[in-house]
């Protein structure tokens, strides 16, 4: 099986400091990938690549056996991958499902058919009773499902989500977790995601990154990675105290 | 269009209904008076519309649209004026060349992210330095003006834009009519949609496959277009040309007013906003001249404060609130 996406030795510099440092790691098709790592390790900036949001310093990122580093956003997006933003960034002004419409009409011309398509994915999300609110009156965990829905409604191959679980309860949290395995499962969607709640991540990834200063510190299975000394000391030992 | 007819519930369609059917039979029962002063609100209602286009759906605030009504209007009369070529054809031109002005704007704001602000800065710097141009253009006239000559002979010819009061008010109808259906198809198309994504947030836009520059010059060139339209039927309808007062900063003001206060970014904001101002301004200039004042001025400063007070009162428009207390949308099943 060849790698959906693969990431190689992959740098970014922000004047004086590496952000991220040659970083390497592929997503097979059909998987939940985890990266995970302290604040200011360099996941987002590894997102921001990968999205096209951020052109590398050095190394190449290939999707499909397609090089989208160096690419925009938005060409990115169309080649089917689709991310949800840590800060959580709705149209405040539309209501849910118009805020979903968008992203469904993406791949698809029709109106009426754009509007199907998002009310599914809002009844897959449990937000189809707000559909009609307008997107500003949306508590947290209902915006951070509003990124998820918007993104999902693109029918993206890769879903990049970055902390989505952050700032909810653990039933809720939970409810994501299952959420994020519908998706994956029954839409066939590949998950990369950006976490700090380990629970979600040992119940979701088949496979994770650590990332510590921008570097690489440990790959593998999760129950693996969890054992791995560096990872304690430098990540997961700080949690805990 | 039929989803906007759809969005409204009963009452929203005989209101509209109704308004449409007085306006159609207007001129039956009208002064001549009144059928001019309708006709100005329809041709705001018109140009309003353009801007709201490019503003209230792709939020991207020119305040250089009298550009595109100065190079409509004088293209069209020139080409009328110079060489016989009426306007029906002289409109091509006149939309091409405009358009090309917008395109110009669009491609320098968009591409180099000249943005916010500094874009609207970009809008009437093109504006004032066209109107600066036309001023020294002898073929146009320069400063002293252009003039489509009055013809007896040709009165009545309606296919050169020679016609009647009734006439120019029809054709100002059909024209403000025209592009309320535009607005209501494009508001809820995908380009709608793509401007509605942009103008609140274009990050998020763009992450969700939305090509912003396109979707945005996409935004400029409708409504250049359809602004030089307005402008050329700004120049037969007056006759008279000055680049001073078609390419001034006021007018651009002028012409974004009634979107601003009937409610941007809604289908029937700039109907509303053309019919709450225009009327408002021509009854200033009655009580003030009954009054007796003619200090230069004391109408726009009315005219302002009153302004000033509906945005207050009703800070999202005119419209928004008024079909909300009237009960003219329809609950969303
Ligand atoms: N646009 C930027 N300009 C300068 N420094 C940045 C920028 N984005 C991120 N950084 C820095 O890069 C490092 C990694 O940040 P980030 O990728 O956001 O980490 P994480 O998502 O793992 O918390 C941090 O030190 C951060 O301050
Ligand atoms: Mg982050």
């Amino acid at each position: 099986m060849s790698a959906l996406l693969s990431v190689v030795d992959v740098g970014k510099r922000f004047r004086g400091l590496i952000a991220v440092d040659r970083v390497s790691f592929t997503v097979e098709a059909g998987e939940i990938f985890a990266v995970i790592g302290p604040n200011g390790a360099g996941k987002t900036t590894l997102f921001n690549m990968i999205a096209g949001v951020l052109a590398p310093n050095e190394g190449t990122i290939t999707f499909r056996g397609e090089r989208i580093s160096g690419r925009t956003p938005d060409a990115v997006c169309r080649l089917g991958v689709a991310r949800t933003f840590q800060i959580v960034r709705p149209f405040p002004a539309l209501t849910v499902e118009d805020n979903v419409v968008i992203g469904a009409l993406l791949h698809r011309t029709e109106m009426a058919a754009a509007r199907r398509h998002a009310r599914d994915v809002l009844a897959t999300l449990d937000l189809f009773d707000k559909r009609d609110f307008r997107a500003s009156a949306l508590t947290l965990p209902d915006r951070k499902r509003l990124e998820l829905a918007r993104a999902l409604a693109t029918d993206p191959k890769l879903l990049l989500l970055d902390e989505v679980m952050a700032g909810l309860r653990p039933t809720e949290t939970d409810r994501m977790v299952e959420i994020l395995r519908g998706v994956n499962r029954d839409m066939g969607v590949t998950i990369l995601l950006i976490e700090h709640v380990m629970r979600a991540v040992m119940a979701l990834a088949g496979h994770m990154l650590v990332l510590h200063h921008g570097a690489p510190i440990a790959k593998g299975k999760p129950e693996d990675v969890v054992r791995d000394q560096k990872v304690i000391t430098s990540y997961l030992g700080q949690e805990s105290i | 269009m039929i989803s906007l007819w759809r969005d409204m519930n009963g009452r929203g369609q005989v209101a509209v209904a109704l308004a449409f059917l007085v306006l159609l039979f207007a001129p039956v029962a009208a002064t001549r008076y009144l059928l001019s002063v309708l006709t100005l609100i329809l041709y705001f209602v018109y140009v309003g519309q353009a801007w709201n286009l490019m503003m209230g759906y792709a939020g991207q605030l020119s305040l250089g649209h009298a550009l595109y009504v100065g190079l409509g209007g004088y293209i069209s009369a020139a080409l009328w004026v110079h060489f016989g070529i009426g306007p029906w054809l002289g409109v091509v031109p006149s939309v091409a060349i405009a358009a090309a002005f917008g395109a110009a704007i669009g491609w320098l704001g968009f591409r180099f992210g000249i943005e916010g602000v500094y874009f609207s800065l970009l809008t009437i710097a093109f504006a004032e330095f066209t109107r600066i141009g036309f001023d020294h253009i002898g073929f146009v006239g320069g400063a002293g003006g252009l003039f489509i000559p009055y013809e007896e002979s040709r009165l009545g010819e309606w296919w050169n834009l020679r016609g009647s009061q009734v006439f120019f008010y029809y054709l100002a109808f059909g024209m403000a009519v025209l592009a309320v259906l535009l607005t209501a198809l494009l508001a809820r198309s995908r380009l709608g949609y793509q401007w509605l994504a942009i103008r609140e947030d274009e990050t998020a836009a763009r992450a969700l496959g939305i090509d912003v520059f396109r979707a945005k010059m996409k935004a400029v060139l409708i409504s250049s277009s359809m602004t030089a339209v307005g402008g050329v039927f700004y120049a037969f309808y007056y006759n008279s040309l000055f680049p001073a007062q078609l390419f001034d900063m006021s007018r651009s003001i002028e012409l974004i007013l009634g979107p601003i206060v009937g409610g941007t970014g809604t289908v029937f904001g700039p109907v509303i906003g053309a019919f709450v101002l225009t009327p408002l301004g021509e009854i200033l200039i009655a009580v003030t001249e009954k009054a007796g004042i003619n200090a230069p001025g004391a109408k726009a400063i009315f005219f302002g404060l009153i302004l000033m007070a509906i945005i207050y009162l009703v800070p999202t428009g005119v419209w928004p609130w008024l079909s909300q207390r009237l009960g003219f949308a329809r609950r969303r099943s």
